[in-house]
């Protein structure tokens, strides 16, 4: 192995580590946030001490991981400064605003409104306490945004252009960020993390009837979690499902990767559960599938909102099948955008020579040229077209198992709310508590392998056709990424052991005081 | 003069309260007092210990311009 690829894998590596680590804090944020918040509008409303106890414990637990969490997200802004600086520079100020504007509104929102929030109680009128604890809510929010945001450009770029001089692509048009992508990538993602709040919430209360230890504040906590985590989780499904058809639209080769699909037809069948056949490729005359299960017409229907649509599949976008109604999806083959993403790279090689020698009608005549191929710049970097299909193994199963936790989770919520509001059965039912504190872990995993499809199925790209993940490296050893490597992983294990441990001793010792009233 | 010596003293006052609001919001902290060790010790460990020692901005540190920097990463991204 050379040490090009093993900079590139090392540091795949640690991008991915030091990301799903990150997100393991997130999506809890953003989601009790809300919970919180809403449930100190039902004590301002209700005046009932119960929510009052309610908010104040789970505010509690909001606090250890946001704690723990905040700042995890930084290492990444550090990896991208030291192992992609390529990227980084080539990015420019597309990803700088939307980083500039997270890191101002994280910082001033939520250390001004979080601190009221815990320290506020008693000091402060109790309805500007509530607007601090919903603007924390938002505060976490709008910062998920532009995080998000900036990662949607590098699945989609729009709203630039590249200035050879500078070598990097500057924005002009801020609210083409604002994509179908981005879009619904970031209600995706916000409403993924209410369902998973929903369902920590449920376990953490199964853990109290199981104790059998305040229960009545347990089943208040079921009921608005399991209302709450139900919305999340329906909300999940439908932006799931707009993200699919923005999928389809700009990435279908990631949609191709996520199904396994070489050779897609008309009406095309969704794949429920396939074993992959490991010796198929893009041009043999495999079967994609050893053995499979599908769903007539359903992918057609979730990518294209049309029975009988065209999907294509790896092989059908290599050659450049053309698409009867769409104009979304580029149809120039692959071999022909290796071509042109060389003639791009030479082209921008002769503006350098020029830039060079100070001579302006070279530089203009090599602008000119690269500009016409600037779409393709990317596939340049490729040899062989086999280069720029993703891991389909990872990205197939990665997506099968978001879908298949999906509707389990689905069926769980429902399961909660009938058990939940016959009382006694709740309480008597202990193979549901034991499987709603089990279920917690595995709503992690299920969000996880959203961010898993999404990043794996962009692959072989940082950024969609113009920057593959071998050309964004920096020159650096692989010592260095292998050393920093495992530093994040022990940091970050700590820190994870530090919220379980805190977290837990901090339920066990709540949940033997009185939760429903102050009063002896 | 007065009217602006009067805002000075409201606001020197604002502070005054904010002050007081953060200093005894932390003092009342039980659990928090840890979760702020751990946040400092944290920040310690990602900004002195990581940043500085293991993950410098290669441009930055490499190229003083940003002329420089372009013409770098153009090299890189062509060769």
């Amino acid at each position: 192995m050379n040490d090009l690829t093993t900079v590139v894998d090392w540091s795949r590596w640690q991008f991915a580590l030091t990301a799903i680590y990150h997100w393991l804090f997130v999506p809890l944020t953003l989601g009790l946030s809300v919970l919180v918040a809403i449930m100190e509008s039902l004590y301002l409303k209700t005046k009932s001490e119960k929510w009052l106890l309610a908010t104040k414990f789970w505010m509690r637990l909001f606090g250890i991981n946001f704690a723990v969490g905040v700042a995890t997200g930084i290492i990444l802004e550090f990896e991208f400064g030291t192992n992609w600086s390529n990227y980084s520079w080539f990015v420019g100020d597309i990803f700088g605003a939307p980083l500039a504007i997270e890191g101002i509104l994280a910082f001033f929102m939520e250390s001004t409104f979080v601190a009221v929030m815990f320290f506020g109680w008693n000091k402060v009128s109790p309805k500007f306490h509530l607007a601090s604890t919903w603007l924390t809510a938002i505060g976490a929010s709008i910062s998920a945004l532009w995080i998000l945001v900036a990662n949607a450009w590098m699945q989609y770029p729009v709203g630039m252009e590249f200035d050879p001089e500078q070598m990097r692509n500057v924005m002009d048009n801020f609210w083409a960020l604002f994509s179908g992508i981005a879009v619904n990538k970031f209600f995706h993602a916000v409403f993924s993390g209410w369902a998973l709040a929903g369902v920590f919430v449920i376990g953490v209360s199964c853990w109290f009837l199981w104790k059998k230890r305040n229960q009545e504040f347990a089943l208040l906590s079921i009921k608005s979690a399991a209302w709450f985590g139900l919305a999340g989780l329906l909300l999940t499904m439908y932006t799931g499902d707009g993200s699919a058809v923005e999928v389809t639209k700009h990435q279908p080769m990631k949609l191709a990767a996520m199904e396994g699909l070489y050779h897609g037809t008309e009406g095309q069948s969704f794949t429920a559960f396939a074993i992959l056949n490991p010796d198929k490729d893009w041009d043999n005359d495999e079967d994609e599938y050893i053995f499979e299960i599908a769903i007539p017409k359903m992918l057609s229907i979730l990518g294209r909102h049309d029975v009988n649509a065209f999907i294509p599949g790896v092989t059908d976008i290599i050659e450049g099948r053309d698409i009867i109604d769409g104009d979304t999806i580029n149809t120039v083959p692959y071999a022909e955008r290796i071509e042109r993403g060389k003639l791009a790279q030479a082209a921008l090689r002769s503006y350098d020579a020029a830039l060079a020698a100070g001579d302006s009608v070279g530089m203009n005549l090599a602008k000119a040229d690269l500009q016409q191929n600037f779409q393709f710049f990317g596939y340049g970097y490729f040899d062989d077209v086999k280069e720029a299909i993703p891991p389909i193994g990872v990205t197939f199963w990665t997506f099968r198992i978001m879908c298949y936790l999906g509707g389990y989770f689905l069926l769980f919520f429902v399961v909660i709310l009938f058990l939940v509001y016959r009382t006694k059965l709740m309480e008597k039912a202990t193979w549901i508590q034991w499987i709603a504190m089990i279920s917690v872990p595995f709503m992690w995993v299920c969000s996880e392998a959203g961010w898993a499809v999404a990043e794996v199925g962009r692959q072989p790209w940082t950024v969609q056709n113009l920057l593959p993940t071998k050309a964004a490296i920096s020159d650096i050893p692989a010592s260095s990424v292998i050393v920093t490597f495992w530093l994040f992983a022990i940091v970050f294990t700590v820190l994870l052991v530090a919220e379980v441990s805190i977290m837990c001793r901090q339920i066990s010792k709540e949940s033997k005081k009185n939760l429903s009233t102050t009063k002896a | 003069m007065l009217i602006s010596l009067y805002e000075v003293m409201k606001n020197m006052d604002l502070l005054k309260k904010i002050w007081f609001f953060y200093r005894d919001g932390f003092r009342e902290m039980t659990v928090g007092k840890t979760l702020w060790v751990i946040i400092l010790v944290k920040i310690f460990i990602f900004f002195v210990v990581i940043k500085l020692l293991f993950f410098p901005n290669i441009l930055s540190r490499d190229y003083d311009s940003d002329s420089a920097r372009a013409e770098h990463v153009r090299k890189e991204l062509t060769k």
